[in-house]
């Protein structure tokens, strides 16, 4: 995302309504969008934005598929092979009763691991340092973010006339 | 695909709010000081939160001799206790995980408080049967784990263990639900505030910038979380049932037990969240975020669990006289006329007589009756934990070992105890974090607020409605 001294022009809006048709113009005249945030997920954004769907709930899947294969066969480790013992007369594999772990397991794996995922791919953490480009972002602000860090005067310049253009609220030039 | 949102919404968010007024009213009452209420109540938490630890340590220093259980009644008040607090603990869950997927808008005003009620009731739940246990230190016993003592592993055919799971995965993953669904809040907080509170919210909101992909990667977290909760906030009650149900004890050997018991345990957790709620609303002054239709969706819930539960408890008698087996007959009748007849029947008042009067959409709709039926409903389903555990166990097999259990006031204190426990985590978790979800609430504005929908809507916002409709159309 942001690295070190990247200068970043940014403009704020007020409405969702409004960054949407900004991102759609921006896509239109070819401006490389850096990031868009908002203080609220933004329906309809993601396809304008061209994001990809997440690919989360497939590393979902796999996580979960491990968890119910470890539970299920270190019960079955366990009951068969290590300690076999006998309770009630019944078989010592006794897979019904090895049911509800089975599903607990897949539900924790699948949970916990996709949640640290989620945080480890978006570069979220205890004790990371953000490149913050407006406090009010997290409140009412909808915020388009260009790196200018290599651009010549001339294409900030554009830049801020395509701000200006879709009634950006405020247009700022920040150093983070 | 595709549907427009139908034109008669209710108003979830009144006073005519912008985005703004928004993050100022959720976000204050974390950087104010406490009010007078939050101080007197918070006092009275904290004390019997110590009087809790005292009977704690009172229970650990004589042994379980000090609670009046007996070799008869070896369940009583904690087992009760337990059940209690573990149903109460369904509603959070169900707000967030089971309202996300039917896409029902009036969750956003509740769920936050409701999912942290899950993760404060399960905590007080699971200090029962640890307590229970006798010797508390050596309670990871029940995990399996490599030992030095072969290694024996626990027996994963009991469905004692089957809860130890249920309900840690249960904890464990309610936690990460509540947290994720948090984090952008925090940041919210974070950027309102200044100094060491900032750092502090710094660390706690993991570095949130609200990035465009972070969002949907969250979004698409919080669907998943919620898809994997739902089938889970089932199982745990179901399994908490297996504990009687898979026991050769008549009065608890029912098929019956799971539905019946998932479904007392979302009635019982919707009443706890609307104690909670009432009260909140009224302290932090919420009342426009937290409106009467919020309150009027939750009580439909309670009538619709209610009936369900009293339906479960004239099926148990039907299917026990139908079932031409004496001992099973017995234990219905002694549960009913038996030495216990108070609690039954207080149970049968509290549980499916007293939540009918929500079919009146005036007392659905009042303040003070949901307040006053919610508590109702929570006494009866305590009555109805007991009803299960104590009067089967009083009345088994031997006569000769009939016997009658009443608490000692070790037991009593430790209930009174988890109560101000209960509140005492809640009072500070209103303190510190946003109780309503801030995020998903500027998220419904435009569908649901008072100057868009509804008698109030200005004629000035059409543009910004239609252009809210338009936004709306997902799934």
């Amino acid at each position: 995302m942001v690295s070190d001294n990247t200068k970043v022009l940014y403009g704020l809006y007020n409405d969702e309504e409004e960054l949407k048709s900004a991102v759609a113009d921006a896509n239109h005249e070819h401006l490389n969008i850096m990031d868009v945030f908002t203080p609220f997920p933004v329906h309809g954004l993601d396809p304008i934005l061209g994001l990809q769907e997440s690919r989360l709930h497939i590393l979902g899947f796999i996580y979960g598929a491990i968890g119910c294969m470890f539970g299920f066969g270190f019960m079955t480790w366990v009951f068969t092979s290590d300690w076999p013992i006998m309770f009630g007369g019944k078989p010592y594999w006794s897979v019904p009763a090895f049911i509800p772990i089975t599903f607990e397991m897949t539900v924790l794996f699948s949970a916990w691991g996709m949640t640290i995922t989620f945080y480890t791919i978006c570069g979220l953490w205890p004790g990371v340092k953000s490149k913050f480009l407006d406090n009010r972002i997290t409140d009412n602000k909808f915020c388009i973010a260009f790196n200018v860090t290599e651009s010549s005067e001339s294409e900030v310049e554009h830049l801020k006339g395509f701000f200006n253009r879709t009634h950006a609220a405020e247009i700022n030039l920040k150093q983070v | 695909m595709s549907q427009p949102v139908a034109p008669v919404r209710h108003v979830l968010i009144e006073g005519n709010k912008s985005y703004h007024n928004i993050t100022e009213d959720l976000c204050s009452p974390t950087e104010k000081a406490p009010s007078r209420e939050w101080i007197v109540a918070f006092s009275l938490a904290a004390a019997l939160t110590g009087f809790y630890f005292f009977c704690v340590s009172w229970t650990i220093w004589k042994g379980i001799g000090s609670w009046n259980l007996n070799r008869t009644v070896n369940w009583g008040w904690d087992i009760t206790n337990f059940v209690w607090w573990i149903g109460i603990g369904h509603a959070g869950t169900l707000i967030s995980a089971i309202l996300l997927l039917f896409r029902q808008r009036w969750r956003t005003g509740v769920n936050r408080a409701a999912e942290a009620m899950t993760i404060f009731a399960v905590m007080c739940a699971g200090q029962f049967p640890l307590i229970h246990m006798g010797r508390l230190w050596l309670a990871f016993f029940i995990f399996p784990f490599p030992n030095t003592r072969g290694p024996l592993w626990v027996n994963f055919n009991s469905p004692l263990l089957w809860d130890v799971f249920a309900i840690s995965t249960y904890f464990s993953v309610s936690l990460l639900f509540w947290y994720t669904g948090l984090v952008p809040d925090l940041a919210t907080v974070r950027d309102r505030a200044a100094g060491f509170r900032r750092k502090m919210y710094d660390i706690f909101s993991f570095g949130w910038t609200g990035s465009a992909k972070h969002w949907q990667r969250w979004e698409s977290l919080s669907l998943i979380l919620a898809g994997l909760s739902t089938p889970l906030v089932l199982s745990v009650h179901t399994i908490v049932s297996f504990d009687f149900a898979t026991s050769v004890i008549p009065g608890w050997h029912t098929t019956i037990f799971p539905p019946y018991f998932v479904a007392g345990a979302i009635f019982s957790g919707f009443a706890m969240v609307q104690t909670l709620m009432l009260i909140t609303r009224k302290v932090l002054h919420l009342e426009e975020y937290i409106t009467i239709n919020h309150i009027e969706s939750m009580n439909k819930v309670i009538v619709m669990t209610g009936t369900i539960v009293g339906v479960a408890y004239l099926t148990e008698l039907f299917v026990a006289w139908y079932s031409g087996y004496i001992y099973e007959q017995f234990a219905f009748y002694n549960r009913v006329f038996g030495i216990y007849w108070w609690s039954y029947f207080g149970m049968m008042f509290c549980n499916v007589v007293s939540p009918q009067l929500f079919w009146s959409r005036k007392i659905r709709r009042s303040i003070w009756w949901t307040f006053f039926l919610s508590i109702v409903v929570n006494v009866g389903m305590w009555f109805e934990r007991f009803v299960i555990i104590a009067t089967t166990l009083a009345r088994d097999y031997l006569p000769s070992s009939w016997s009658y259990y009443s608490p000692s006031w070790v037991e009593i204190g430790l209930f009174i105890g988890t109560i101000g426990l209960f509140f005492f985590l809640f009072l500070i978790f209103t303190r510190v974090a946003p109780v309503v979800a801030v995020a998903e609430v500027k998220s419904i504005l435009k569908v649901a607020g008072d100057q868009y929908i509804g008698p109030n809507a200005k004629h000035a916002h059409a543009h910004s409605h239609k252009a809210a409709v338009k936004t709306h159309t997902e799934d």
